[in-house]
């Protein structure tokens, strides 16, 4: 039983991480129809927003120490944060935070890097194949990879977690358990909370406000929308940046749990699409489902006893590959995913 | 009346596989003003042809666009290079047993991801290689030796081989005793290329190659008159997958080692970009398109900041330091990135590839001579770029 329970919490935070994805992914190809390659790129971004605060933040003052010195005879650097010498104190909760904050950063750049993304590339592609769309993301995400990787190498860049949230939490005992059964790092808890709250928010912009039910009625059949004299384009414009966002603070929240390197993004991006599929090609609560579900199967396949089980039977490495066979599975019995609406993309 | 075609189309396919015969087989004479000349770079020129050719097959006939061709590839790569381990070191039963397992291995693959399409079946490929690349690194090390790579060895078993002959350095593919390397290794690679190239010509002609184009132009319809499709389109994904098999034969005949890198996404996309930049859907621009990318690929990979700074040398220095800032982000290992930025453009601008635009000039020019005399701004409507 707890072992279970461990196995579903190991597998919240990646299942956050694909159903954030892949929430924007749906949105953006609810709305607009097409299939974002590069979304793996704007996850990648986010994680690299969290790079560039905390480098920013920790920027230190080096002076030469007059009395100090250190073991080969020259004088000792004394090191201080900038952030530390305008702020005091302060400065150094800002550095220890730096992953959380970065959101407040991640935010409007994400945004205004979805918008400028449809405005400006997107959108003259609505009416071109499906194939020209892929190709033409795909290839804008090989350019952002590369671009980040001409700034920041080709080596993950570890990142911290705020000392408060280090270290792990035996949930075990609050459920009555042995101590020492299920033990989680704190930071992935944050995580699926995170995740939740911004899944939460998407899903109450998109209900109940009027913006939001624009949307979904365009979603639904967009020329009637148009016809009402609403602008829709505008709108599904923002949807965008809006799922620009969403990719971008899932990156920028999972630096601590996964150090960001450039191809980050289009690891993400293929499972993502997976989720996508098994969940249902346009439906919101089919991709949030799906990303949960299949990252709890991935890690129940990479139990120990699950694994010699299967081990057993001939089937070694299927941890590998279950999110894959999953989806395939689903595809041929079930071609709309799980909650696909019917009719939509079969 | 359809005989007469084909026979039409056929005595032209004899003319242009003959100029292409010619064209690749004195490869080493025309391409030496290049500097391009060395065999290296010509087997891949020869190989990555082959690869592009049989990718156009699927996605230029078909529209079928496979984002997981390198899989096929990476197959048909640790097949020849087993081969070589247990048969011995000939290149003919490597290159056929590549064939045949890269063929069932598509075979598979494709009759799932058949089942949809468009954009679908782009993301099921692309699942399927990301599932074959994370096998060959993880649970199949027994079989590919994971990141390490497979190389054969001297006491493999090679039945076939002459064991006692003596060895001096690594252990080279050879046919009847002729090593496959350098300039023998670039002749075996292109005369395979020139077979498959009008094998491909073949293909477009035929009756099946109508089929196929069929597809691409609207499914549906064809459907609708009671045609079943999937045996057609499976075929061609199959004959793709095999071309596939082929070309990573090909890499492990040259040089005998195989490795999982070969089947990464990125390798994927970039036979992708080789098929869309020379032109999809015709003959001669896939080919064309590998032969640029690996030729520009040789020439700014070996770039770096010394012989950017001896190329601006004509510049001022403080706008030499600038200009050479920028430009060494896309040289050397910022290659990737001129390779989007190309790929980004093309897709926008061209997407019928180099061949389209070569013929867009071409009927400017034609145009232009044609109306000589009347007002000539008509001839400067060119074509709307990005319909």
């Amino acid at each position: 039983m707890d072992v279970i329970l461990l196995q579903i919490l190991n597998g919240l935070d990646k299942g956050a991480a694909y159903a954030l994805i892949a929430l924007g992914l749906t949105l953006i190809f609810g709305t607009l129809g097409v299939v974002n390659f590069a979304h793996g790129a704007l996850f990648m971004l986010g994680a690299f927003v969290a790079v560039t605060i905390n480098k920013i933040l920790s920027l230190e003052n080096v002076v030469l120490s007059e009395t100090e010195t250190t073991a080969w005879g020259t004088p000792l650097e004394i090191r201080t944060p900038i952030a530390q010498e305008w702020f005091g104190d302060f400065g150094l909760v800002l550095v220890d935070y730096s992953v959380p904050l970065s959101i407040l950063i991640a935010v409007p750049f994400m945004l205004m890097i979805g918008i400028f993304m449809e405005r400006g590339l997107v959108r003259f592609f609505y009416k071109r194949p499906h194939a020209e769309q892929i190709l033409v993301t795909f290839g804008l995400a090989i350019v952002i990879q590369e671009i980040v990787k001409a700034m920041y190498g080709a080596n993950p860049i570890q990142q911290n977690a705020p000392e408060a949230f280090r270290g792990a939490v035996d949930l075990g005992i609050m459920i009555g358990s042995d101590p020492g059964v299920i033990v989680y790092p704190i930071w992935r808890l944050v995580y699926f909370g995170f995740s939740a709250i911004v899944i939460g928010a998407v899903f109450a912009f998109l209900q109940f406000t009027t913006f939001g039910m624009v949307v979904r009625a365009g979603m639904a059949d967009r020329e009637t929308v148009g016809l009402l004299g609403i602008d829709i384009d505008r709108r599904f414009t923002i949807v965008f940046g809006i799922a620009a966002v969403v990719a971008g603070v899932a990156g920028v929240m999972y630096t601590p749990i996964l150090p960001p390197d450039y191809h980050i993004g289009m690891e993400f991006l293929v499972l993502s699409f997976v989720v996508v599929v098994v969940g249902g090609m346009g439906s919101l609560p089919g991709a949030v489902a799906a990303g949960f579900v299949l990252g709890i199967l991935q890690s129940f396949a990479s139990m120990t006893q699950v694994r010699d089980a299967l081990a057993v039977l001939g089937l070694i490495g299927l941890d590998q590959i279950i999110i894959y066979l999953v989806a395939i599975v689903i595809l041929l019995v079930r071609p709309r995913g799980l909650m696909g609406r019917k009719g939509v993309m079969e | 009346m359809l005989d007469l075609i084909n026979e039409k189309s056929a005595r032209k396919d004899y003319i242009l596989i003959g100029l292409f015969a010619v064209a690749m087989l004195t490869m080493p004479i025309w391409l030496a003003p290049f500097g391009a000349n060395y065999p290296d770079l010509m087997q891949r020129f020869a190989i990555f042809g082959i690869f592009a050719t049989g990718f156009n097959i699927l996605f230029g006939l078909t529209g079928y666009l496979s984002f997981g061709h390198a899989a096929f590839l990476g197959v048909g790569s640790y097949t020849a290079v087993w081969s070589f381990k247990l048969l011995g070191m000939n290149p003919i039963p490597a290159i056929i047993m590549a064939v045949l397992v890269a063929g069932l291995f598509a075979l598979v693959i494709g009759f799932i991801s058949l089942r949809r399409t468009g954009i679908y079946f782009s993301i099921l490929t692309l699942a399927f290689a990301q599932m074959s690349y994370n096998l060959a690194y993880s649970v199949l090390t027994p079989i590919t030796n994971g990141e390490t790579g497979l190389r054969v060895l001297n006491s493999d078993p090679r039945i076939f081989d002459d064991k006692d002959a003596e060895y001096s350095g690594s252990l080279l593919s050879n046919l009847f005793g002729v090593e496959m390397t350098g300039m023998a290794g670039f002749y075996f690679c292109a005369i395979i290329l020139i077979i498959t190239v009008f094998i491909a010509m073949r293909i477009f002609s035929s009756p099946f190659g109508m089929m196929l184009k069929a597809v691409k132009t609207n499914q549906n319809r064809l459907n609708f008159t009671g045609v079943n499709t999937r045996p057609y389109t499976l075929a061609a994904f199959v004959i793709s997958g095999m071309y596939a098999g082929l070309a990573g034969s090909l890499m492990a005949i040259i040089d005998p080692l195989a490795g999982a890198e070969r089947m990464q996404w990125t390798a994927s996309g970039e036979v992708v970009l080789m098929t869309i930049l020379g032109g999809t859907g015709t003959i001669i621009g896939p080919i064309l398109g590998a032969g640029l990318i690996k030729y520009f690929e040789n020439i700014f990979s070996a770039f770096n900041d010394q012989t950017l700074n001896a190329f601006f040398g004509f510049l001022p220095e403080t706008l030499r330091e600038g200009v050479v800032a920028v430009t060494s982000l896309f040289v050397g290992e910022g290659w990737h990135l001129s390779l989007g930025v190309l790929f980004m453009i093309i897709v926008i601008f061209l997407p019928g590839g180099l061949v389209e635009g070569m013929q867009r000039i071409f009927n400017t020019i034609v145009a232009k001579g044609q109306n000589k005399d009347t007002a000539s701004s008509e001839t400067k409507s060119s074509p709307a770029v990005g319909e």
